[in-house]
Parts: structure tokens; C-alpha cells; sequence
């Protein structure tokens, strides 16, 4: 019925969609358009209902009102199949593969090779090995998926996705937990998609990603459509504007103002600290008022280093010391006691409890830290999920909303403030703005220069090397699951890190020095 | 992998428990009892094959030991009483039976309750209705049950390889062949690793819980009559607790109770090692058959608590150079 002046319709035209879930209404009359042989970047903040807006288009949630056309055609899929039925694929947002089938049968599962009713298990894994090596991957695909890092997973998830679809292609935020080299190649990819015709949704938190791939951005705020723009033509901070509603509060100064930390006091201490075939031995030092950036690729022992340091897998070599006095990292519970909080890289499988409240949520490490015989009051906890709702601008502001209800980024709030609630004397944060608006990432970065102003020791693993550098007092990088360079003060930029990330062999890697 | 694979320690527990009671009683290691033991254990065979299914798929069905009695109360009924061909009665008891299960797999699917409500509901529907049938046990005398029961293929040895155990070893090696080759097995594995993400994934999470539910209870009706053909009646008491039973079996054959892995053969042959303890406390003669209740019961705890280990071994990130970095 509108104004359409090009001949033929878009390849995907979504029109007034509306979806509540009870009182929240997640979209509100929201349009979008998506031509053949384009990028669509889909953005906004934290809950603004991109994930919920994919998942209307492909039929996982039922529609309140509006109608999605494909090449002018009306389509209402009621399942993930149908819409793949359709032709449309999509990677949503929680990597959604099953860890206990092998690569192969998540690559093809529901299509396998066939003949005579039986699976062609050969071919399948050939054609697996052969899907997988456009993405640069060499993998056993026979192996159990769950054998693989994340990041293999999320890989996986991508390569099923590009290889069905036919169409239009969905990616929720596909690059959260890949590194440089992976997400180029998946753009290259994208690219020649895209050269053959496919409409592809790309959303992410990234924004130099965005201004990379995509050709044109459309931006939702509240659940409602702020706007459609050629990519060229919008400057980021119109961008920032338009997602935000606001502008951005400047963040980015904080590195002049490092004070000295020589004097600092020690708050932990790891000596030759290492585990047989996990990490190699390393030294470090984590003082009270000082951020430890640990940077590296994938793989690199970084999330290793982290669950040794919190006892979350025990360590075989080594001294670990806190406040000076030796003590035994064994479990996550020693960490706890000591007073160590670790916020870490999973949040599905390693932290949230879905059917459980933000409250719940939130008070769950310190109840378990106080014991079972002190438990805290209902109006303590009242108290505490209401400040840190607050702090970290949990949305919707609700304590008692089952988290699994939350968008992605809210979820990674909740599991913050977990560890915040415990006040802790250290905490290890991995990945902590992974898939974290810009608004909220400001505001996290924030938080961890107050938290550190307030001497806490942190320890923070990130691979956005801005990030690292914003923030770190001192930086250890690490490649092939050994510390292989610490920099401190006016060393700290990202050139140096890169340089050290990328060094070869031995020539530059400096003995783990302290 | 680390370490064995649950199939293939419960095959070591068998053999070894095979040797050992072979050496208190040479006897055991013949033909003539190897070939009882599939006999009295065919129906069981039968029906842990259509649990596996279910158990991988993430879900329990605990209506099979009333279907069976339902079974054989209803096939002798129709055979005796009602005057059916026994082939037709045979038929019609096997349609109603996967009707059941469609029916339970609907429900489970469509009202998103739990396969242990809505099947323990069905226990008590399958068992009330046998009673409403008949509550006393009815003799089989159609000369059909007589002629299968004494056809047996003669194995080396002198043992006897029953018809109803011949049925049992074709369902076994069918529903591996099912579960392990075909996109529908493969679904089945899929629906017990995360039923939201098999859906996503594409997979008819609906129309497979149906499917699955339906294999169940098929299966479960093929285990009554050949239960019928093995006691030559019909009794609405009979097989009582045999889902229990049954659940063992899967569970000992290295099936992950909570789903997602699993085998056929691991099933098989847990209910062989059920029937071996059987079979040893018959030998004995002055153990009270409650011991089979009790070695099967260590025996589970013992399969439990060494899934806990492996699934704990297995949740530890595996240390590889992942391919993609660097
Ligand atoms: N299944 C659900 N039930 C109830 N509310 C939901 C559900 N899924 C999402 N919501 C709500 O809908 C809103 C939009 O969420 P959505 O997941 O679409 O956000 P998003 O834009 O993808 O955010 P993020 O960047 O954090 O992933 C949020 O307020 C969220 O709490
Ligand atoms: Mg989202």
C-alpha cells in the first residue's frame, strides 16, 4: 500500500511489527527494509529489541501485528524451519549449536547428505571439512562439538548459517567473541555473499565493524524505529546520537591520570604459577588500586590465566599468595573466600540463571560467600539488587524479571554486579563489554576506574585493545598459553601490544618478567 | 576422548561378570543358557530399545510396563473372548499403542509439561484401563502360541533360540541401525543436547517428540505380546515396575539420563547384565531374587556416579590448539 517507486520489491520488507511480551512492549510498529546484495547493519542499545526483531521475522516468537514480505511476497513463519523454508538463515544471538553432536551433524543436521534413508557420513564430514575450510578452519569435525573453544563454535554456527542460506542471511552479533583475523575472514565471506545477491543483517556492538562492512544502517531505540541511513553518509557520532537518544559522555581521557603505582600495596602474588599443558608458568603481581590488562588472541591462555588465578582449575606449579601470606587456590569456593570474584567469558553456560530473577541473580555469589547459616534478608537484597540495577542501568529496571528474559548485554550486567555485590579485594573480568552497547561500555570502563580508585585489584581480559589500553596500568600479553611480555606507564599503547601479540619465536618474548 | 566410553565399560562388566559366574558354575557358559536368558529377557530388550530413543531425546517414559500389561490383557481378550484372529488382535493392539504414544508426545509437546507428569499419567491410565478389561488373568489357548512357542532355532551346544528372542535381537539391531544411520537418530540426539536450540536449529522439535513417544509405546506394545507369548496369558498385573527395570538398563548401558548420548547397544547390553544376575541367583538356588533388585541397584548407583565423573571430565575446556587462533 505505500509509495513504492522502484520496480521490483525489496528482497526482505518487514512492516510495522509489533510484539509485546506481557507489559513490555519490545517493538512498537517497527519497518525495515533489506535489498538484495546489501549489508543491513541493525542497531541500538542494549534491549532495544534487535535480537527480538530477528526473531519475530523468523517465526521463533509469534507476532502481535505487522506483516514481513520476501521479494513481494507475504511470508508468517512459525518456526526456525519454516523460515528456513523461506529463505532466510540465521545465527541468533546465543551461539545455538549442540555441543554434544559432532561438528559434522551440527553442520548439517536436518540436511544430511542421504541415500536410500541413510545418512552419508562420509561425505557429510567431507563436505564439513570443506565448509570449514573456507573460514580458515582445520578441525576434526567428527569430534563432539563441546570438545572446541567458543570461538570454533561461533565459527561452526556462522559456516551452517552461510552455507544455507539462500537468500537473506541473519547474523546477531556473529563477531562478539571471534578475533581480528576470524572476523576478517568472515567479512570477506559476507562480501561475496552479498556480491551473489544475498541480503545480509549484520548486528553488532562494534562500531568500527559497522562502518567496515555494512552498506546502509537502520537504528531501533525502545523498540521503536529511529531511522534508516546510508552508512557513508552518517558520521559516527550521529550514529551514537541516533542509538543513544543522547551523547556519549567523554570517557576516553582516563589514561593521563594513572597515578603511580609502584608504592601500591600487594594484594596477590603468583610465583612460577602454572598448570602442565594449560598455561606455561608465569609471575604476576595484581595490586590493590591497579588494573592488569591481559592481552592476546584467542587462545592464548588468557581465559586460563584468569581461572588459575581464581582457583576455578587448579594449578600444579607455583606459589599463589594473598595479602603476603601463601595460601591454596583449589576451587572456585578458595577464591571466593579469599575474596577473589570472576566474571567470566561464557555467560550462558558459566554464569546466568535463566528462570532466576535479576535480584536472585545479582545476590548469589555473596549468599554463597556468607554461608548458608547467614543468609541475607529479603529486604537486603531488595537493597543491594536496587543500587546495582541502578549503577550499571539494568534495563528494564525490574529485580524481580527472570533473567533469562533480558536482552544479551543487560544479562552481562547482571552477572557484573554479581561479583561488584561481593565486594571483593580482586576481581577478574573477562571479556566484560563483550556485547555491551557504546552507552553501557562508557559507563563499565567507568566503573572500573572508580572500582579501582576504591583499591580494588582488578584483573581484566578484553580483546579490544582500546579497551586494554584505557584503562590498564600495566599489560600482559600472552601468545601460545604463555606470558610472553608485561608492559607498563608510557609503554602501553596499542602498537606495543600488537607487536608483542604478532613477535615470533623467541627473538623479543622476554621471560614472564614481574 | 578421555577415557573408555561408557558402551564399552559396561561390556567389560558384562564379560567379567559372565567369567566370573562361569567359573562358580561351568554351566552357565552354554548355548541352552545363554539361549533362556534372551528368552526370558525379550521383552525387556524390546522395550529399553524404544527407552533409549526416548532417554537420549532428553525425556523418560515411565507408561511401558502398563502398556504391556494393557497388552496382553487386551490380546487375550480379543483372542479368546472376542474372537479375533489373533494377527488382526495383534494389529489392532499395536495401532492403539502408537496412538497412546502420539497422544503423550502431543501433550508433552503442545502444553510444554514434563515427559515424567504426562507419562506417569499414562501409567496409571494404561494400568486402570487393563483393570476395566479384566482383573483376572486370562489363559491364551489359540494354537498359534503354542506353535510359536515351540518353534526355536537349535543353536551349538543345544540351546534354543526362541522366536520372541529372535523378534527382540531384529528390534535391537533395527532400532541401532535407526538410531545411529538416519536423520531421525540424529534428531534424537539433537532434541536430547537443547530442545530450544534443536528448534532453532531447524529440527521439528513437535513433530519428533511425537514420533519418538509413538516408537515408545509401539515398541512397548510389541514387548506385550511377545510378554503374552511367553507367559501364554493375559493379566493386568503383569509387568508391573518394569519401567524401572528398564530405565536400569538404559541407564547401565551408558545412556546419559539426562540426555543426548547414548546407544542401543548400550541398552542391550545392560539388559543382558540384568539377566545374568538373573540368571546366577537361579543357579545359586538359596539367594532370595531380591538380590537382583539389590546387585542391580549397586549396580546403577555405580553407572551414575561414573557418568557424573566422565560428564565432569568432559565440561573441562579440552586443551587444543584451537585451529582458529593465530
Ligand atoms: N522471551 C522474552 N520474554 C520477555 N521479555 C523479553 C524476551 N526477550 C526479550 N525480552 C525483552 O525485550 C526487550 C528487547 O530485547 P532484545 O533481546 O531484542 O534486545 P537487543 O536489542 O537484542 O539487546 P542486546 O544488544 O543486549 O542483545 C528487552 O527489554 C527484553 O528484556
Ligand atoms: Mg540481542
Amino acid at each position: 500500500m505505500e509509495n513504492s517507486p522502484d520496480p521490483a520489491p525489496p528482497l526482505l520488507e518487514v512492516r510495522g511489527i509489533s510484539k509485546s511480551f506481557g507489559a513490555v512492549r519490545a517493538l512498537q510498529e517497527v519497518d525495515f527494509t533489506l535489498r538484495a546484495g546489501e549489508i543491513h547493519a541493525l542497531l541500538g542499545e542494549n534491549g532495544a529489541g534487535k535480537s527480538t526483531l530477528i526473531k519475530v521475522i523468523t517465526g521463533v516468537f509469534p507476532r502481535d501485528a505487522g506483516i514481513v514480505r520476501i521479494s513481494g511476497e507475504e511470508v508468517a513463519p512459525r518456526s526456525a524451519k519454516a523460515a528456513l523454508g523461506a529463505g532466510i538463515a540465521t545465527v541468533y544471538q546465543e551461539v545455538n549449536l549442540l555441543p554434544n553432536l559432532s561438528v559434522a551433524q551440527n553442520l548439517f543436521l536436518d540436511r544430511q547428505p542421504m541415500r536410500f534413508g541413510i545418512v552419508r557420513e562420509g561425505e557429510m564430514r567431507r563436505r564439513a571439512k570443506a565448509l570449514l575450510a573456507d573460514f580458515g578452519l582445520d578441525i576434526d569435525v567428527a569430534a563432539p562439538l563441546g570438545n572446541y573453544s567458543v570461538a570454533i563454535q561461533h565459527v561452526t554456527a556462522i559456516a551452517r548459517a552461510v552455507d544455507l542460506s539462500a537468500r537473506v542471511l541473519i547474523l546477531d552479533e556473529p563477531t562478539a567473541s571471534l578475533d581480528r583475523h576470524e572476523v576478517e575472514i568472515l567479512f570477506g565471506i559476507m562480501r561475496q555473499l552479498a556480491q551473489r545477491g544475498i541480503g545480509i543483517v549484520f548486528v553488532s556492538h562494534f562500531l568500527d565493524q559497522v562502518y567496515e562492512i555494512s552498506d546502509r544502517i537502520t537504528v531501533l531505540r525502545n523498540g521503536r524505529l529511529v531511522g534508516e541511513r546510508e552508512t557513508v553518509s552518517l558520521p559516527r557520532l550521529d550514529l551514537i546520537r541516533m542509538m543513544l537518544g543522547r551523547e556519549l559522555a567523554e570517557t576516553t581521557s582516563a589514561r593521563a591520570s594513572v597515578t603511580e603505582h609502584k608504592a601500591r600495596e600487594i594484594c596477590a602474588s603468583f610465583e612460577g604459577y602454572g598448570k602442565a599443558g594449560y598455561v606455561a608458568p608465569f609471575n604476576l603481581e595484581l595490586r590493590h588500586g591497579e588494573v592488569v590488562g591481559l592481552a592476546g588472541l584467542l587462545g592464548s591462555g588468557r581465559t586460563e590465566t584468569a581461572r588459575l588465578v581464581f582457583g576455578a582449575e587448579r594449578a600444579d606449579l607455583g606459589q599463589a599468595k594473598v595479602e603476603g601470606v601463601p595460601v591454596r587456590l583449589q576451587s572456585p569456593r578458595d577464591g571466593v573466600r579469599h575474596g577473589f570474584g570472576y566474571c567470566p567469558e561464557e555467560r550462558k553456560t558459566d554464569g546466568i540463571i535463566a528462570e532466576l530473577s535479576v535480584r536472585e541473580n545479582i545476590v548469589l555469589a555473596l549468599q554463597a560467600k556468607r554461608g548458608l547459616y547467614r543468609p541475607l534478608s529479603r529486604r537486603e537484597q531488595d537493597e543491594i539488587a536496587r543500587r546495582y540495577v541502578k549503577m550499571l542501568d539494568i534495563r528494564p529496571p525490574d529485580p524481580e524479571r527472570p533473567v533469562g528474559l533480558l536482552s544479551g548485554g543487560n544479562q552481562q550486567k547482571v552477572l557484573l554486579a554479581r561479583w561488584l555485590a561481593t565486594s571483593p579485594r580482586l576481581l577478574v573480568l573477562d571479556e566484560p563489554t563483550r556485547g555491551i552497547d557504546v552507552g553501557a561500555h562508557a559507563e563499565i570502563i567507568r566503573l572500573i576506574r572508580e572500582l579501582c580508585d576504591e583499591g580494588l585489584a582488578l584483573l581484566v581480559i578484553s580483546s579490544e585493545l582500546d579497551e586494554i589500553v584505557t584503562y590498564s596500568d600495566r599489560v600482559v600479553v600472552l601468545r601460545d598459553r604463555a606470558h610472553v611480555e608485561e608492559l607498563a606507564g608510557e609503554a602501553i599503547d596499542v602498537g606495543h601490544i600488537l607487536a608483542a601479540i604478532a613477535a615470533d619465536g623467541a627473538a623479543t618474548a622476554h621471560e614472564g618478567r614481574a | 576422548m578421555k577415557g573408555l566410553p561408557p558402551v564399552l565399560i559396561t561390556a567389560i562388566v558384562l564379560v567379567a561378570g559372565f567369567a566370573l559366574c562361569a567359573m562358580q558354575f561351568p554351566n552357565i557358559a552354554s548355548t541352552r543358557v545363554v539361549g533362556n536368558l534372551l528368552t526370558d529377557n525379550a521383552f525387556l530388550g524390546i522395550v529399553a530399545t524404544g527407552m533409549t530413543f526416548v532417554i537420549i531425546s532428553g525425556g523418560i517414559d515411565l507408561s511401558v510396563g502398563s502398556v504391556i500389561g494393557f497388552t496382553t490383557v487386551f490380546v487375550a481378550l480379543a483372542i479368546e473372548r472376542w474372537g479375533m484372529p489373533p494377527l488382526v488382535a495383534f494389529v489392532a493392539i499395536l495401532v492403539l499403542s502408537a496412538a497412546f504414544g502420539a497422544a503423550m508426545g502431543a501433550v508433552i509437546h503442545v502444553f510444554d509439561l514434563p515427559p515424567f507428569i504426562v507419562t506417569l499419567a499414562g501409567m496409571f491410565l494404561a494400568r486402570g484401563a487393563s483393570f476395566l478389561l479384566s482383573t483376572e488373568s486370562v489363559p491364551i489357548t489359540a494354537p498359534v502360541y503354542s506353535t510359536v512357542s515351540d518353534f526355536a532355532l537349535r543353536m551349538p551346544g543345544g540351546g534354543r533360540l526362541t522366536a520372541i528372542a529372535i523378534v527382540m535381537l531384529a528390534i535391537v539391531i533395527g532400532g541401532a541401525l535407526l538410531l545411529r544411520l538416519t536423520r531421525f537418530g540424529a534428531n534424537v540426539y539433537a532434541l536430547g543436547g537443547n530442545r530450544t536450540t534443536a528448534s532453532l536449529m531447524g529440527v521439528a522439535v513437535g513433530k519428533m517428540t511425537i514420533k519418538i513417544y509413538m516408537l515408545s509405546s509401539l515398541l512397548a506394545g510389541i514387548a506385550g505380546i511377545v510378554f503374552s507369548f511367553y507367559t501364554s496369558a493375559g493379566y493386568s498385573l503383569s509387568a508391573v515396575g518394569v519401567e524401572l527395570d528398564t530405565i536400569a538398563a538404559v541407564v547401565i548401558g551408558g545412556t546419559l539420563l539426562t540426555g543426548g548420548q547414548g546407544s542401543v547397544i548400550g541398552t542391550f547390553l545392560g539388559v543382558l547384565i540384568q539377566g545374568l544376575i538373573q540368571t546366577y541367583i537361579n543357579f545359586d538356588g538359596t539367594l532370595s531374587s531380591w538380590w537382583t533388585k539389590i546387585a542391580t541397584g549397586v549396580l546403577l548407583f555405580a553407572f551414575i556416579a561414573l557418568q557424573q565423573g566422565l560428564v565432569a571430565l568432559a565440561r573441562r575446556p579440552v586443551v587444543k590448539s584451537a585451529g582458529a587462533a593465530s
